[in-house]
């Protein structure tokens, strides 16, 4: 009480600034709308996390992703169990003449971290042995998501697939908005013909349906190539279907951005035209990209799960989630061994967390609401 | 009204032209052909498989051979299948009916689930009703459809309460008429519902969002201003004004409807242009794919059409401009 009064008794500290105002940038405005939205958090810690495990996959991961075990085939998840304070798994003994396993009692071993293990290559430069966790002992095999049909471990190939999936989105959308903005902002920045050309182009590209136009894409290449030519091409083809979409919202907002008084101004000053396009009428769809970037990383991660699974995308014995849920698709093995469905899982907790964040940081950089 | 839809129906044309050129030109790229095989087999001679390729213009260059298909797709022949060694045609209109039969079906279940659920979202905002929905709907569009087929053939063969793929049973062609229709509405279920509940969350989100958009307008409060009851301001004045913009949503998601319906004929063997698209791919089967990619185009051009209609006739707004 005494301090209200005292202010208005002092001339000069009436004058100071009172309520502190913060000037904040748009993209601090959206960084704070996006902080308070929990689900959007939850979303991208989710999605640090995967992109961690994926770039570590060789260590976290107990196997190689190659490495067979012929005695186990179909071998169901690993049970841990505590045995005091230590963590151990136990013998698993093989019913007869069928792929099923019954865990030995109180013969187990304990786990050890930091163990020697299959050789692998870390970031794919510094070859090395050390695996984040193992039992060191063939006899006593440590696979938490089960084995696939040739014996190897599920966990490990989810880990090694995730670097697939995980990456594939980003490069997409790289290639594709990239390309998108590009001719979309030629092609609403000169309008007339350039403009009719491109847009009548697009309808043409988004009237076929997604996977037709995909799959026919595919066989115009030869069926067998090797991961890396096949991870491009597989790139290549999703980005080439998906910038038509961006890149007729980037040329709407073209239109509006290219009335604007800075742009006369940068024309007077004599720019050229792909400065100006580059430089003043781009950054403003920024915010539209990035939302619909996150937004479309879930398309190119399933488009490469669906080539894989339909046998024109990644081949065996590489670990992709596609070409792992194609063992899925015999019934038997998926009614007898529902680990198999395993990638199925990590697609759909990736997914998620990117709907999430998408979501998100719509809500964060749309200034209308609120 | 008849001008959009002349204008409308003439923006068609091109497009078909255009869709049919383009899978003919890819398709002349592709290495190989249906003959390839055949010509490695010692027991043809080469002579032989010549006077084959001949016989469907493969030996001459890509734009004749268009040009050949174009005459006969303008009479209604869509080609040769060489695989099945019948015309494109017959085969194609069967799959065409059952891909259409399955977005259909997959399209009705989802709106008739989706809308009253964006309708009670939006009503009971923020209520754990509400909440779950949103989540449910977070969980539907995350979902691929890929992996709820797979799930969906888990299901079908661990209880067997329904068949595992296919659309008609072994015996299907012995069986009484009844006994047929039932056979096949037993094998529609399945994909059915996986394809509507990957569809069904982005319009139950669009429903929601849209409701509460509409609720917030000045007329609405106006409405409840005058006294009228809540439930009589919801259903009989913001409810109209929703739905309008779900007809939008309706021609963008069959894109992803057909896309989806791909995915489920695949892994759930249902016999549709999906399928017999990848079957003619493998085999190298060109006419054959090129007829299906136009087939699928047509499908999903005509919803798209259909959709434009029905938003012209709703808003007059669309239709004047």
């Amino acid at each position: 009480m005494e301090q209200t009064v005292q202010t208005h008794l002092h001339p000069e500290s009436a004058l100071a600034p009172e309520p502190q105002v913060e000037h904040l940038s748009p993209w601090q405005i959206s960084w704070r709308r996006l902080r308070r939205r929990r689900l959007a958090i939850t979303g991208g810690i989710i999605l640090i996390i995967l992109y961690l495990l994926a770039l570590f996959a060789g260590f976290v991961a107990p196997y190689h992703y190659e490495n067979q075990d012929r005695d186990r085939f179909f071998h169901r998840p690993t049970r841990i169990q505590f045995e005091g304070f230590r963590l151990v798994v136990p013998r698993y003994k093989q019913v007869e003449g069928q792929f099923r396993y019954e865990p030995i009692r109180n013969d187990t071993k304990p786990i050890r971290f930091f163990i020697k293990g299959d050789k692998y290559k870390l970031f794919a430069l510094f070859p090395t042995t050390v695996h984040l966790f193992g039992t060191g002992d063939k006899n006593y095999p440590i696979y938490l998501l089960g084995t696939d049909q040739y014996g190897r471990d599920i966990l490990s190939r989810v880990l090694y697939g995730s670097q697939i999936s995980l990456s594939i989105g980003i490069v997409g959308i790289l290639l594709s908005f990239s390309l998108g903005m590009l001719i979309g902002g030629i092609s609403g920045y000169f309008g007339g013909t350039t403009d009719n050309v491109i847009m009548r182009l697009s309808e043409l590209i988004m009237s076929i349906p997604g996977l037709y136009l995909i799959m026919t894409l595919r066989a115009t290449f030869p069926p067998k190539l090797s991961s890396v030519q096949m991870y491009l091409l597989i790139v290549v083809i999703l980005s080439f279907i998906r910038w038509a979409a961006s890149a007729r919202v980037i040329r709407g907002m073209t239109l509006s951005l290219r009335e604007r008084q800075y742009v006369l101004a940068a024309r007077s000053l004599g720019q050229s035209t792909l400065t100006i396009i580059t430089r003043h009428i781009l950054p403003n769809t920024f915010s539209y990209v990035i939302v619909a970037a996150t937004l479309s990383i879930p398309y190119y991660i399933l488009g490469e799960v669906v080539l894989s699974f339909l046998n024109v995308g990644i081949q065996e014995p590489d670990a992709s989630w596609g070409i792992m849920l194609n063992a899925a698709q015999n019934t038997e093995y998926l009614r007898d061994f529902p680990w198999l469905l395993a990638p199925g899982g990590a697609i759909f907790i990736t997914v998620l967390a990117f709907n999430f964040l998408g979501d998100g940081l719509r809500d964060a950089v749309d200034t209308k609401s609120q | 009204m008849w001008t959009f839809t002349l204008k409308r129906l003439f923006h068609l044309i091109p497009i078909l032209f255009g869709v049919s050129l383009i899978t003919f030109l890819l398709m002349s790229l592709t290495p190989g052909d249906y003959y390839t095989t055949l010509s490695q087999n010692p027991q043809i001679s080469p002579e032989k498989v010549a006077q084959l390729r001949a016989q469907w213009h493969l030996d001459r260059p890509w734009y004749v051979q268009y040009l050949f298909w174009l005459k006969g797709a303008l009479q209604g022949n869509f080609g040769y299948s060489m695989a099945y060694k019948i015309d494109a045609s017959e085969l194609i209109f069967g799959r065409l009916w059952n891909t259409f039969i399955l977005s259909f079906c997959a399209t009705v279940v989802a709106w008739l689930v989706a809308v009253p659920l964006g309708i009670w979202a939006a009503v009971k905002k923020d209520s754990w009703a509400d909440r779950f929905c949103s989540l449910m709907a977070f969980v539907g569009l995350s979902i691929p459809e890929l992996l709820l087929a797979l799930l969906a053939l888990m299901f079908a063969a661990s209880t067997g309460w329904f068949p595992i793929g296919g659309a008609q049973s072994a015996l299907y062609d012995l069986m009484p008429p009844a006994e047929q229709f039932r056979n096949r509405l037993h094998h529609l279920i399945l994909p059915t519902l996986v394809l509507a509940a990957s569809e069904l969350a982005g319009i139950m989100r669009q429903m929601r969002s849209n409701l509460l958009d509409t609720l917030r307008a000045e007329f609405v409060t106006s409405a409840r201003a005058k006294g009228l009851a809540e439930g009589w301001v919801v259903y009989k004045h913001a409810l109209r004004n929703a739905i309008n913009p779900l007809l939008t949503i309706f021609g963008y998601s069959l894109a992803a409807l057909l896309s989806g319906a791909f995915v489920v004929e695949n892994v759930m063997a249902w016999p549709g242009l999906g399928r017999l698209t990848m079957e003619a791919l493998f085999a190298k089967d060109y006419q054959l794919v090129v007829a299906s990619v136009v087939m699928a185009t047509g499908l999903l051009v005509a919803g798209n059409f259909i959709a434009d209609l029905l938003l012209a006739w709703s808003d007059p707004r669309i239709r004047l401009k």
